[in-house]
């Protein structure tokens, strides 16, 4: 079970969370000036990387608030946990 | 302490397992192969045992358990197994609990560099768990005759508890067994609290308990398991790891065998003869597969008037009328009669727990074993797991890991003195990596003792051109018993190794999954059992529904009312009567299950026009609207009413069992796409009562109870919303419909919901007011073609499949959802379209789930092209017919056509017609 650093209630093991799978994927401006493709990618496509993975996470069992989690997916291995609509930093 | 075995009495001494009780009593055959029937009997004295499992009768009873695991207490009965143990039928009235614990640095085992470990960490002031499987805190050295700092192990072992348990952050516990290894130093424990107290044990105490850990840094002194040479005839009672073998003799005071033959591939094989022949047993023959052994030990060996068998083995063995060893058979050709053949191949470092935190093994040479290599958390390593095998260096790296972990968890540390250590003879010759003695008998040589799989069936394996451990493995089932492979796992690789002429390195070892040894379901639920499984949602009148006979049905958490039968009253008929009431005269329904959630702010208009299909900016205070919610995909995931009660302040329903989600929905777009919108929501579903007034004589009831309303259609009209009192209540009486019919949906705060619905039952009386439950509710929604999500819906269903096109607005820029209508699978004329179906013969009522087919499909050849299915089902008085909702291809086109509904190989005709079969013109929401 993962230990998941929320920025606003520290360290709380992952089931207090529920995961929100990849970050930084805006709703588009205008999703009418989107083409099929790309609409299909927002909806459908996400990044599978081996290693450092920028994620969401909710935390649900306590301040019921998003935040987003830099994760190793081999490793498990968690290096930064920031809020949303901030970007992500630049660790591991 | 007397004991019972299969019915017989035995003694037993305190300190005793079940397994040295049972060799002492002379109890050789105690279990039997489970394919070859063959008799078997102790290998081992601990969690390495692979044969001799029994069920516990007494205490709480447990259907499979080592004997050697077993502490016997007066009064324990069990049975021995030849197989699978049995679930008892009573269930298990124990205790279970669980406890967390969050510690700087927990130390895994007990033994020499376990208490070293605890003691170094301990002493830096770091908050130290250390957790031991055994009743008694030692190790191997409870079976050891070395002298440690000038002590006997027995008095080390307790002046080492004392020093830990005066360090006030320690913390010592036995009888526990890490069972799992999980991410980001998670461990998972099981203490076993009364399992050896008998009839002694408290009844206030948990029989066992689950540990949830956390620990900043893990120290594994988990030591290591005996691994045996596979040869022909290796089964007999008699035959035993050399280990454990001396710790029956040196721990639990009894002699394993008079006579024995010793054999083994390292110098610890002939140690265990010194130790059996100082205990009194006879050592007849010693065997090394070695042509060099180590000097000291065939010194100690002679000087016993032993001496050693150099590049020898054994070749078979023979046994009495009970199948229990009489002789050994040498490489030599000698025939030495023996009661016990104590075996000894080397040691398997117990890595299982290392494998599972994901930690990398390596086979060494040097210690012909596989050994943690890279870690892949906060985990060190210490001791016989590392490869060790003197106990100097055991002691001096268990200090180390111990001083190294409390390091690493930020402590300032002195690391302590290593304790002297006599009497213990030096491994001086190398090991050697042998695991089987070839022979012609090859269905005779055991490699899994419990799974009763031998060298044939790897060979046969490797036939088949199996090269892969973990292929062999689930060929042969080699590992794959109750004992996960401890005792067979590396002997079948080395077996491998052998037959394919391939290195231990290349072959490597099958991964090590938790639990380590069995955990029982009882456990993981804890007291979360029964009725505290999953909360219980009532609704404020609950305890009326009650009283008044419903039956219920489970609707997420909650307890609804399904029907209220009268006596006597099929559900058919009940349900046939709430119908009739609702639709000519008046009936009522507890809605308050119904997801309610407030929204206030500035923005909140502009965040239901972004997540609804339709416009919501626009309504106006007092009103109600409708509002189909869709994900970014298009597909429909919750519907329902939203009433706007001031300028800034909103009230969402939500689909019953729904309302945590599109809580949650709101918050995840307000929080991380909008978080510029001035909007707050929270759920108030539990503040609120609802309770639905619905028929053609709902006005006159509500106009009785709230005199001063105007309850006339141009005074209240359709979806609107009133503040009133109602029987002297403040309640928000809401025009919507989910029937078809006038209907009031009548909201109170919870606690007066009781004295509401109680005084509506009453005011309703002259009218015949019946109360219906939520089987009615769908029969009137469906009727009016109202689909429910969840139920007609199943995430690929858009607004246009369910006919509700109307519910989509052309004006609005965007809305989730919206950009997907234009994609061009959802846009395809022929998507599964909600429609209704009636059977032909006007009769039969079809099964929900049942698949369309062509009418007049031959079952019996598949495929049958299937078209659709029935997502609700229901008989319909105001129809007069059986009448159900389904999703069909290009189902709106195809109104009129017949088809045959499908449920387990029973076809019924049915004709495809408009989903809103029932006054379509919706003239009766008006009275």
């Amino acid at each position: 079970m993962l230990r998941i650093p929320c920025p606003w209630c520290g360290p709380r093991d992952e089931t207090e969370f529920c995961y929100g799978g990849q970050a930084h994927v805006p709703y588009p401006a205008d999703p009418s000036t989107v083409d099929d493709a790309d609409w299909a990618g927002y909806l459908f496509f996400r990044d599978n990387p081996k290693g450092w993975f920028a994620e969401r996470w909710m935390h649900r069992a306590g301040c019921q608030r998003w935040f987003n989690v830099v994760r190793h997916t081999v490793t498990y291995e968690i290096s930064a946990s920031y809020p949303p609509g901030t970007s992500r930093p630049d660790v591991a | 302490m007397r004991i019972t075995v299969d019915g017989v009495q035995l003694a037993a001494r305190p300190g005793d397992t079940l397994a040295s009780a049972l060799l002492r009593a002379g109890r050789r055959v105690l279990s039997q192969g489970i394919y070859t029937g063959r008799p078997r009997g102790l290998v081992s004295a601990g969690v390495e045992e692979s044969n001799v499992f029994v069920q516990v009768l007494s205490g709480s009873g447990e259907p499979m358990v080592r004997a050697t695991e077993i502490e016997a207490y007066d009064g324990l009965r069990v049975r021995t197994l030849a197989g699978k143990g049995l679930l008892p039928d009573e269930p298990d009235e124990a205790r279970y609990d669980k406890t967390f614990a969050h510690t700087d640095v927990l130390v895994v085992g007990g033994g020499p560099a376990g208490l070293m470990a605890a003691l170094a960490a301990g002493e830096s002031g770091a908050r130290v768990l250390l957790i031991d499987d055994q009743p008694r805190l030692g190790g191997r050295l409870l079976a050891s005759r070395a002298v440690v700092d000038g002590l006997a192990v027995h008095d080390w072992v307790s002046s080492m508890r004392d020093r830990l348990q005066a360090l006030p952050e320690v913390t010592v516990t036995s009888r526990t067994a890490v069972v799992g290894y999980y991410d980001h130093n998670y461990l998972v424990a099981v203490e076993r609290r009364t399992d050896h107290l008998g009839s002694a044990a408290p009844a206030t105490m948990a029989r066992h308990r689950l540990w949830n850990i956390r620990a900043g840094q893990v120290v594994l002194a988990t030591g290591a398991h005996e691994r045996s040479i596979a040869f022909a005839d290796n089964d007999r009672p008699g035959i035993m790891l050399a280990h454990s073998a001396t710790a029956y003799a040196w721990r639990y005071g009894c002699r394993p065998g008079r006579r024995a033959v010793v054999f083994g591939a390292h110098d610890g094989a002939l140690a265990a003869a010194v130790e059996l022949a100082d205990a009194g047993v006879e050592v007849a023959a010693v065997l090394d597969v070695r042509d060099v052994v180590g000097a000291d030990f065939a010194a100690a060996l002679a000087r016993r008037g032993i001496s050693v068998q150099t590049g020898a083995t054994v070749s078979g063995t023979l046994a009495d009328d009970d199948g229990v060893l009489r002789a050994v058979l040498t490489s030599a050709g000698e025939t030495v009669a023996a009661d016990l053949l104590a075996v000894s191949g080397g040691w398997n470092p117990a890595v299982e727990l290392f494998s599972q935190s994901g930690g990398r093994t390596f086979w060494s040479e040097a210690a012909a074993g596989f050994v943690p290599d890279t870690a892949a958390q906060p985990t060190h390593c210490a001791g016989v797991l590392t490869g060790a095998v003197s106990l100097a260096r055991v002691l001096s790296e268990g200090a180390g890991a111990g001083a190294e972990a409390a390091r690493a968890a930020g402590l300032d540390v002195t690391e302590p003195a290593t304790p002297s250590v006599e009497g213990e003879l030096r491994e001086e010759a190398a090991p050697a990596a042998y695991f089987c003695v070839d022979s012609a008998a090859e269905e005779t040589v055991f490699v899994d003792l419990q799974r009763d799989a031998t060298l044939h069936d790897i060979r046969r394996a490797v036939g088949a051109g199996l090269t892969s451990v973990e292929h062999i493995k689930r060929y042969t089932t080699i590992g794959t018993a109750a004992d996960q492979g401890r005792g067979s796992g590396v002997l079948a690789v080395g077996v491998l190794a052998q037959l394919s002429g391939r290195s231990m390195a290349e072959i490597g070892t099958t991964t090590y999954r938790p639990p380590y040894t069995p955990i029982s379901f009882a456990l993981l639920a804890g007291r979360d059992r029964g009725r505290l499984a999953d909360p219980e949602r009532v609704t404020a009148i609950h305890d009326w529904h009650v009283e008044h006979g419903a039956v219920f049905e489970d609707v997420g958490q909650w307890k609804r009312p399904w029907f209220f039968p009268r006596p006597a009253e099929s559900m058919d008929e009940a349900v046939r009567r709430e119908c009739a009431a609702a639709r000519t005269g008046v009936a009522m329904m507890d809605a308050s299950t119904l997801g309610t959630i407030e929204l206030q702010g500035a923005d909140v208009g502009l965040l239901l026009d972004r997540l609804y299909t339709n416009v919501f900016s626009s309504l106006k205070i007092g009103s109600v609207r409708y509002g189909v919610m869709c994900g970014p995909d298009g597909m429909v995931i919750d519907d329902g009413t939203t009433a706007r009660l001031a300028e800034d302040r909103w009230l969402m329903s939500t689909t019953t069992g729904n309302a945590a989600k599109i809580l949650e929905w709101l918050e995840e777009w307000l929080q991380t796409e909008w978080p510029d919108l001035d909007v707050r929501c929270t759920s108030v579903t539990d503040q609120w009562s609802t309770v639905v007034l619905v028929g053609p004589r709902s006005r006159d009831t509500l106009e009785e109870l709230a005199p001063e309303l105007d309850c006339s259609v141009e005074g209240f009209p359709f979806m609107t919303v009133r503040q009133a009192a109602v029987a002297g209540i403040p309640a928000r009486i809401m025009r919507v419909s989910f029937s078809g019919e006038l209907a009031y949906e009548i909201t109170v705060a919870s606690w007066y919901a009781l004295a509401v619905w109680q005084a509506v039952f009453a005011a309703g009386q002259p009218h015949g007011i019946t109360p219906y439950g939520t089987e009615t509710m769908h029969v009137l929604r469906a009727e009016k073609g109202y689909p429910i999500v969840g139920q007609d819906t199943d995430g690929t269903v858009t607004p246009q499949d369910l006919g509700m096109g109307w519910i989509v607005s052309k004006k609005k820029p965007d809305f989730v959802g919206k950009r997907s209508f234009a994609r061009a699978d959802t846009s395809r004329s022929d998507r599964r379209q909600l429609v209704g179906v009636v059977p032909v013969d006007g009769r039969s009522r079809v099964a929900e789930g049942a698949q369309l087919v062509s009418h007049g499909a031959v079952l019996t050849q598949p495929p049958v092209a299937m078209h659709g299915h029935v997502t609700s089902s229901y008989h319909s008085v105001a129809l007069g017919t059986p009448f159900a909702l389904a999703l069909l291809d290009a189902g709106a086109s195809r109104h009129g056509e017949v088809l045959d509904a499908v449920d387990d190989g029973h076809a019924t005709a049915v004709q495809v017609v408009s989903p809103v079969p029932y006054d379509p013109d919706g003239v009766r929401r008006d009275g």
